[in-house]
């Protein structure tokens, strides 16, 4: 019951063979199923995101032994040539492996230290492998116990807490203001990359209503539709800045686009509803001088940029905490799994021994022609009930107890689990 | 409310509500209250201070066990100064808002019950660290305050406790909106000068701030309104042994304007935000003012409440 793990991410390999070796939903399912028609693997799971491809299993013999199976496998899969794949992929088993998927789900193995999304790709990943029928006992243990720690660290820990992007900075510090942005109207004034980044946040945040102005009126619908978002007309203010809480800016211009008198105006208009300006343009798109008005808050990149820093720094002081839950988990799944294995050795022993006792007394019982056929049977009950006693009580106790499980990982316990104290001795 | 309730019907009844009545001198009076256990005393200034750490721990660390303890402790707390209440009101035979004592001891329990019910209602307790100072401050000062020989007012009654109490619930909801309309302002003023440190990321939103301290001042207009009226029909029975003209009534009817204006001001207006936080910090003033001033030197028929 070894674990095996083969996969590359963003620390091994270029984008450009990560996105070779993607899998989409589809994909996952067929691969899933390939490897275990062709006994690579006896359960399995594809885990694909932007930054990692993952293949976790089960093999049917020894994980290392299966590993360069694996390897062949998604090259072909992928029509990658192996010695591309080879120097990017890396190979984790049992505990290593284990302990890479916890780190995973906790956001310590990410790209942006703590990012949330990867905890809901990682249980995406599960329910289709779980729907279809690809794992079984022990990886859905170990996804379960991966998604516990996910939800641990984010709970227990600050790692998650805090906006790693300018884009996602920008967005919670709007919530600092408004609260949830779900009753909340936003404008976007450009639709460049960190317009698309930031519309990407908002949305996920849940906000009401996006608006998108941009000179190139087609530019700003690509932009807008996909979100349902709504396009209005370059230069039309007055109307534009009437609604939004929140407005984003991100053009190429000289000047200003808006000036302080432009907002006056909205702030008169809209009863000086709060208004929250993300000035994400460089030259500045927001004239300094609007910050002093009542109720608006006015925010550039450096002012972002710094909170970001602030942030990264408050993240890293809390890995070690994330890291002992980490810990925590992988001792109590690899003790869960030990107690599994041994359990199961104990029965395959009871099972062995049933049917040695079977050919062992008739060849010792043959000289004996004085036994009655009740003697024989007796003999027999006799056996029956010791190898019970041999056998049932270390089942038992592996069961019951959580310390002699710990033990065994260090393979002493078998001490414990076969000799009495006395015999130790 | 139901807490309320069943408290003034335990002062009532452990003061004698049918058969008002003072302790016969004062020195039997002290004697009584000098024997009473010290007990619940003690565990609720424990509890308090406990709370008070865990939140302060919760909006430094953002552990949310912290937190769910600091709620929890504010609870005990709660329910021990509910009995210290009590039993001073058993021991001397008076409602708790008789002396100096009795009057800032309950306002330092409504103000935690009006927290408490806001904490849960809201589901935020980033601002009890700011709250519980003013509540163990409230208590403890009122353990400290000389003790007094009064007169019993001449009002007495189930009216004139609810009269007593709303008021006083009136006060401490206000309280609670001043010390919302602190935290509100100088959120407001990290948010503007891009301050973001690790406080600002677990404060309540600046949207949710206003939101509560319009909750607190609603519970408090209720509160008000009610036990003005209250107050009025009490005088009215007594018709003959008290003025109509009590310079208590007018600053009352004008706190009651005051946070009406507010209320109106920060929901509607071009006022919200930080001109209403500071209306509402402009109206506690007013407050004090009718609980200090008019209360100890203009006002007589209103002691400490």
């Amino acid at each position: 019951m070894e674990i095996v793990l083969v996969g590359l991410n963003h620390r091994t390999a270029p984008v450009e063979v990560r996105e070779r070796v993607s899998f989409t939903a589809e994909q996952t399912r067929r691969a899933a199923q390939e490897l275990r028609a062709r006994g690579i693997l006896e359960e399995t799971l594809v885990l694909s995101t932007c930054n990692r491809s993952e293949v976790y299993g089960v093999p049917p013999e020894s994980s290392h032994e299966c590993a360069p199976g694996l390897s062949t496998f998604l090259s072909e899969f992928h029509s990658v040539r192996p010695d591309i794949l080879g120097v990017s992929l890396y190979h984790h088993y049992d505990r290593e492996a284990v302990r890479h998927l916890f780190r995973v789900a906790a956001g310590l193995d990410s790209m942006l230290l703590g990012e949330a999304e990867i905890l809901g790709q990682v249980r995406e990943a599960y329910r289709i492998a779980h729907e279809h029928g690809a794992t079984g006992p022990v990886l859905n243990r170990l996804f379960q116990g991966a998604l516990e720690v996910g939800k641990r660290v984010r709970t227990e820990t600050e790692l998650g807490t805090r906006p790693m992007s300018v884009a996602s900075a920008g967005v919670k510090l709007a919530e600092r203001i408004f609260g949830k942005l779900n009753e909340r109207k936003a404008l976007v004034l450009g639709a460049g990359t960190i317009s698309e980044q930031v519309v990407s946040h908002l949305r996920d945040r849940g906000i009401a209503e996006l608006q998108v102005m941009n000179r190139s009126r087609d530019r700003a619908e690509e932009l807008a539709n996909p979100f349902g978002g709504k396009v209005i007309d370059w230069g039309e203010w007055d109307s534009a800045l009437q609604s939004p809480d929140v407005v984003v800016s991100s053009v190429s211009a000289e000047e200003p686009v808006l000036r302080r008198d432009i907002v006056e105006r909205a702030m008169a208009a809209r009863g000086n509803r709060a208004l929250f300006l993300m000035d994400l343009g460089v030259p500045r798109n927001i004239d300094a001088s609007v910050g002093e008005l009542y109720n608006v808050y006015v925010y550039n990149t450096d002012d972002l940029s710094e909170i970001v820093q602030q942030n990264r720094n408050a993240r890293e002081s809390e890995i070690p905490k994330a890291q002992g839950i980490v810990d925590e988990h992988v001792s109590k799944f690899l003790s869960w799994q030990a107690s599994v294995e041994l359990v199961g050795l104990v029965d395959a022993l009871r099972m062995k021994m049933r049917e040695e006792r079977a050919s062992f007394i008739r060849a010792r019982m043959e000289p004996m022609k004085h036994l009655t056929e009740a003697d024989r049977a007796h003999v027999e009950k006799l056996m029956d009930e010791m190898l019970e006693k041999l056998l049932l009580e270390p089942a038992e106790r592996l069961r019951g107890e959580k310390e002699l499980r710990r033990k065994i990982q260090n393979v002493e316990a078998l001490r414990d689990l076969f000799l009495s104290n006395r015999e130790k001795l | 409310m139901w807490a309320i309730l069943k408290m003034l019907k335990n002062w009532v009844g452990s003061a004698g509500m049918d058969d008002w009545q003072w302790s016969e001198s004062w020195d039997e009076q002290r004697v009584l209250v000098q024997r009473m256990n010290h007990l619940f005393p003690m565990l609720t200034a424990l509890a308090y201070l406990l709370s008070f750490g865990l939140y302060v721990r919760f909006l430094s660390a953002g552990n949310n066990l912290t937190g769910r303890l600091g709620t929890l402790l504010l609870g005990l707390g709660l329910i021990a100064h509910y009995f210290a209440l009590l039993e001073r009101s058993r021991g001397s035979h008076t409602v708790p808002y008789h002396d100096l004592y009795g009057s800032m001891s309950l306002f330092g329990w409504l103000l935690a019950v009006t927290y408490l019910g806001l904490e849960l209602y809201h589901r935020q307790r980033s601002v009890g660290a700011f709250v519980l100072p003013f509540i163990l401050v409230f208590f403890l000062a009122a353990h400290l305050a000389p003790a007094d020989k009064l007169l019993p007012p001449a009002a007495h009654g189930a009216t004139f406790a609810f009269h007593v109490t709303l008021s006083i619930l009136a006060y401490a909801a206000f309280a609670l909106s001043f010390v919302l309309s602190l935290i509100f302002l100088g959120e407001e003023r990290l948010l503007r000068r891009h301050k973001v440190g690790d406080v600002v990321w677990r404060l309540p939103s600046l949207e949710l701030l206003a939101q509560m301290s319009q909750s607190s001042v609603l519970v408090g207009l209720v509160s008000i309104a009610i036990g003005t009226a209250l107050g009025f029909v009490t005088v009215d029975r007594l018709e003959g042994q008290h003025s109509y003209f009590d310079p208590k009534y007018v600053i009352t009817l004008l706190v009651l304007a005051l946070y009406v204006l507010y209320f109106r001001l920060a929901r509607t207006t071009a006022w919200r935000g930080g001109r209403a936080s500071k209306l509402c910090i402009f109206n506690f003033v007013i407050v004090v003012l009718s609980f200090t001033v008019v209360n100890l030197y203009l006002s007589h028929s209103h002691r400490y409440f």
